[in-house]
């Protein structure tokens, strides 16, 4: 496949993998924040590639995982509600709530319909004209102008039953929130597809304040090994910068028509974090012209949202500041099929990854 | 939160077109895209074209990594 | 565990595993017992190959195939893996009220078609109708029986698996998974992909006459390739390892894998057998699949090995190392 197959060249790997031996003495950690880039890491076994002293760690890059829990406790009680239907994407069926999850509830009998695109959902709509449809709209900026198209044409077309429930959020704050903590990150493996709606400038404030290295990273293998390349370089000679590695598909001003869309339709408040807190001006919420379609605002209802399991240490996991295994509930009590925590339940969260690769130490 | 993937645009009808990966064909939103033309490569992403890929880049890039030396 | 079913106790993978051992094996059966496709039962010191499959696919008709199709050939797999010459099925049908007679007259009728392919006889059967929603569409029950030519309890068991032995699969995967996604309609996607169902009681007779060291047979269904793999090596305890590059996939599987987040590992086959083969006749069952137009992309994909026992590994495409676990839930279309 074009554009795919290209970078996933095994020589050029190679030659990457080679390249970073110079880097060896290295002691540095280096951060993703992309749920994207937790998948492909794992799955072309990039750990196993790098010198001894490169240390990825993976950040709040998740949606799912950084969805508070009553949202999807909100999302649940909207289900109970006659003749609603819940559309989603299929990455939050299972994230445990406070009692229950999406999945759990459509075992016992609720409308809940994953979806690969928020055009379905609309449609679903459309067909289903006694129905109220509301779509749930998770991820960053990668995925919220999806969700503002729809209101848009929504509005233009004057479809009176649907509605979204945004936990959007942008990724900047949350960046920025991540220095200002204990966290040793030496270098930022910046979100590739979030840049191609933003551009890379969004993370100018990163060397400029804190003197941290940034390379916009794609997601094949030569792409990560590239950028981790390209990051070290920068950490060895001390010269932080943003650099674009993922330039087919970045620039530094990014796609300025989807940033008109988004702009048009969403306005930033403070929002909640799973496992780090409130962020201000971090989250995405509909414009007042768009209030009719804003399911918090037409769906009164009453939920319970009960905190956290106190043994759940996904906070600090996504912080970067411990490992799953400093957790007492991995492996055991939280696992893939019976999740606890966000970081397990999604399968690139920091946790998910982990149990992946927990009993095998052959790789270095 | 990216799942992309580069598809070719085969066939533009209004604001969707139809785009292939691989063999399979996608109807996909492209409201976000401008100035886009058939034959032309786009990373698309839950139902919707992101961006269009610039070919000059991808080519550079690619060189870049074919001309490394090991050392 | 949790109180209630729901999908992923049905998908194969890791949920349908703990299901069956905590709930079934405990009431009905030996806890130190080796689950496979069919049981081996000795009647009168005659050895025979039994077993029982439901299913209750949605949609009945898709690219390649149908319910019953998929009901005659998913039985005769089970037990010609077992090593046993497939005879005879059983088959009762749950219909829905409503479902139209054509539909399954359609149904019956491919039924008799893969029947008279395999070479097997359909027997007995069973009726029964319910209530409008009490059941989706038609829901197909089946028992198989086949003789033992041979003794070949080693294949079921991998009693016979050593460090070195090679592991093959008889073509490309997701085929299955991927011609009954298209087939719903939610997704918006044209797929030109085909079910691989189809009866694979000759290509394996095939091999065992041609009295080649084949250690271990599994077909690969529900959980896909890596659910097998993961079972194989916590049976007998070694480990394996999984040469990515190697495993055939159809392009435009790969295409909408790609887009969904779908891994081809973990997906649904019904027309694939895994075996694992002395290494000295590795090449030459490659060689003899390749003849049969079941085995036309044949390829050896891995290797038996004693390093990490009960786990296997993948040598990713790029030559980056993973581990490869058991299937744990549904796999869902993702967008991250």
């Amino acid at each position: 496949m074009k554009y795919i197959n290209e970078y996933r060249d095994n020589v050029l790997v190679r030659k990457l993998s080679n390249k970073l031996r110079k880097y060896n003495d290295l002691d540095i950690s280096l951060m993703e924040v992309c749920g994207g880039h937790t998948m492909a890491i794992h799955r072309f076994g990039i750990p196993s590639l790098l010198p001894k002293g490169i240390k990825l760690l993976s950040g709040p890059g998740c949606p799912v995982c950084v969805s508070s829990i009553s949202f999807i406790d909100k999302a649940i009680a909207y289900s109970a509600i006659k003749n609603v239907i819940i559309t989603t994407y299929g990455d939050l069926i299972r994230v445990p709530g406070s009692q229950s999850s999406l999945e759990k509830e459509k075992s016992k009998g609720a409308d809940i319909r994953i979806v690969y695109s928020t055009l379905e959902a609309l449609n679903i709509a459309k067909i289903n004209q006694n129905k109220k449809v509301i779509f749930l709209g998770i991820g960053f900026e990668t995925t919220a102008p999806a969700s503002a198209v729809v209101i848009q044409k929504a509005y233009h077309e004057n479809i009176q039953n649907f509605f979204l429930l945004s936990t959007h959020k942008i990724m900047p704050p949350v960046m920025e929130a991540l220095l200002n903590e204990d966290v040793k990150i030496d270098g930022f493996i910046c979100p590739g597809h979030v840049s191609t709606i933003t551009g890379s400038k969004i993370y100018d404030f990163i060397p400029d304040k804190y003197k941290i290295a940034c390379v916009v990273t794609g997601f094949e293998p030569t792409d990560l090994m590239q950028s981790i390349y390209m990051l070290a370089k920068q950490i060895h000679d001390k010269t932080p910068k943003v650099e674009i590695q993922y330039s087919r598909a970045v620039v530094k001003e990014g796609n300025v028509k989807a940033q008109k869309i988004m702009n048009e339709v969403f306005e930033t408040r403070n929002d909640i974090w799973r496992g780090i807190g409130e962020i201000p001006d971090s989250g995405l919420k509909l414009r007042e012209k768009y209030k009719e379609f804003d399911a918090e605002l037409v769906f009164n209802i009453q939920f319970e949202s009960k905190g956290e399991n106190p043994a759940c240490i996904c906070g600090d996991i996504l912080r970067g500041l411990k490992t799953p295994k400093d957790c007492n509930l991995f492996g055991k009590t939280c696992s893939p099929v019976n999740p606890v925590g966000a970081c397990m339940v999604s399968s690139e969260g920091s946790c998910a990854a982990y149990y992946k690769y927990q009993n095998y130490d052959g790789f270095n | 939160m990216c799942l992309s993937i580069p598809g070719k645009v085969i066939k533009i009808s209004g604001d969707t077109a139809e785009v292939t990966v691989g063999g399979t064909i996608v109807n996909i939103g492209i409201q976000m895209v401008e100035n886009l033309n058939e034959g032309d490569y786009v990373l698309v992403h839950a139902g919707f074209a992101l961006q269009i890929i610039d070919e000059k880049e991808a080519l550079i890039t690619l060189q870049l990594l074919r001309e490394m030396n090991d050392s | 565990m949790m109180d209630l079913i729901n999908l992923n106790h049905g998908s194969g993978g890791k949920a349908s595993q703990d299901l069956i051992k905590k709930i079934f094996i405990r009431s009905f059966g030996d806890p130190n017992g080796i689950l496979s496709d069919s049981a081996i039962l000795n009647i009168d010191s005659k050895k025979i190959a039994f077993t029982t499959d439901s299913f209750v696919i949605d949609p009945i008709f898709f690219p390649g195939g149908d319910i019953g199709k998929l009901a005659v050939c998913g039985t005769v797999n089970d037990i010609s893996v077992s090593g046993a010459i497939p005879k005879f099925l059983s088959a009762s049908f749950i219909l829905e009220e409503g479902l139209l007679i054509n539909d399954l007259k359609k149904i019956v009728v491919s039924m008799a078609k893969q029947a008279k392919l395999a070479n097997i006889k359909i027997v007995t059967g069973d009726t029964k109708v319910v209530n409008k929603g009490k059941c989706d569409k038609i829901f197909i029950n089946t028992t198989g029986v086949g003789i033992f030519e041979k003794e070949y309890n080693y294949i079921s068991t991998g009693d016979k698996i050593e460090v070195g032995d090679k592991i093959i699969i008889n073509g490309a995967l997701g085929d299955h998974s991927i011609a009954v996604l298209g087939t719903r309609n939610e997704l918006e996607f044209k797929i030109g992909v085909e079910s691989d169902c189809a009866c694979l009681n000759e290509l394996i007779q095939v091999l065992l006459k041609a009295d080649l060291k084949i250690r271990f047979m599994r077909d690969v269904t529900r959980g896909g390739l890596a659910t097998v793999l993961n079972e194989l090596s916590d049976i007998i305890s070694l480990g394996v390892e999984l040469d990515e590059k190697n495993i055939p996939v159809h392009e435009s599987v790969n295409g909408l894998c790609e887009i969904l987040g779908f891994d081809p590992l973990y997906l649904a086959n019904e027309g694939k057998v895994l075996m694992v083969v002395h290494p000295n006749d590795a090449v030459k069952v490659v060689e003899i699949m390749r003849t049969h137009p079941l085995g036309k992309e044949s390829k050896i994909i891995g290797e038996i090995v004693s390093d990490h026992p009960k786990m296997v590994v993948g040598k990713t495409e790029i030559g980056g190392k993973r581990i490869i676990n058991m299937l744990q839930g549904e796999q869902l279309p993702r967008i991250c």
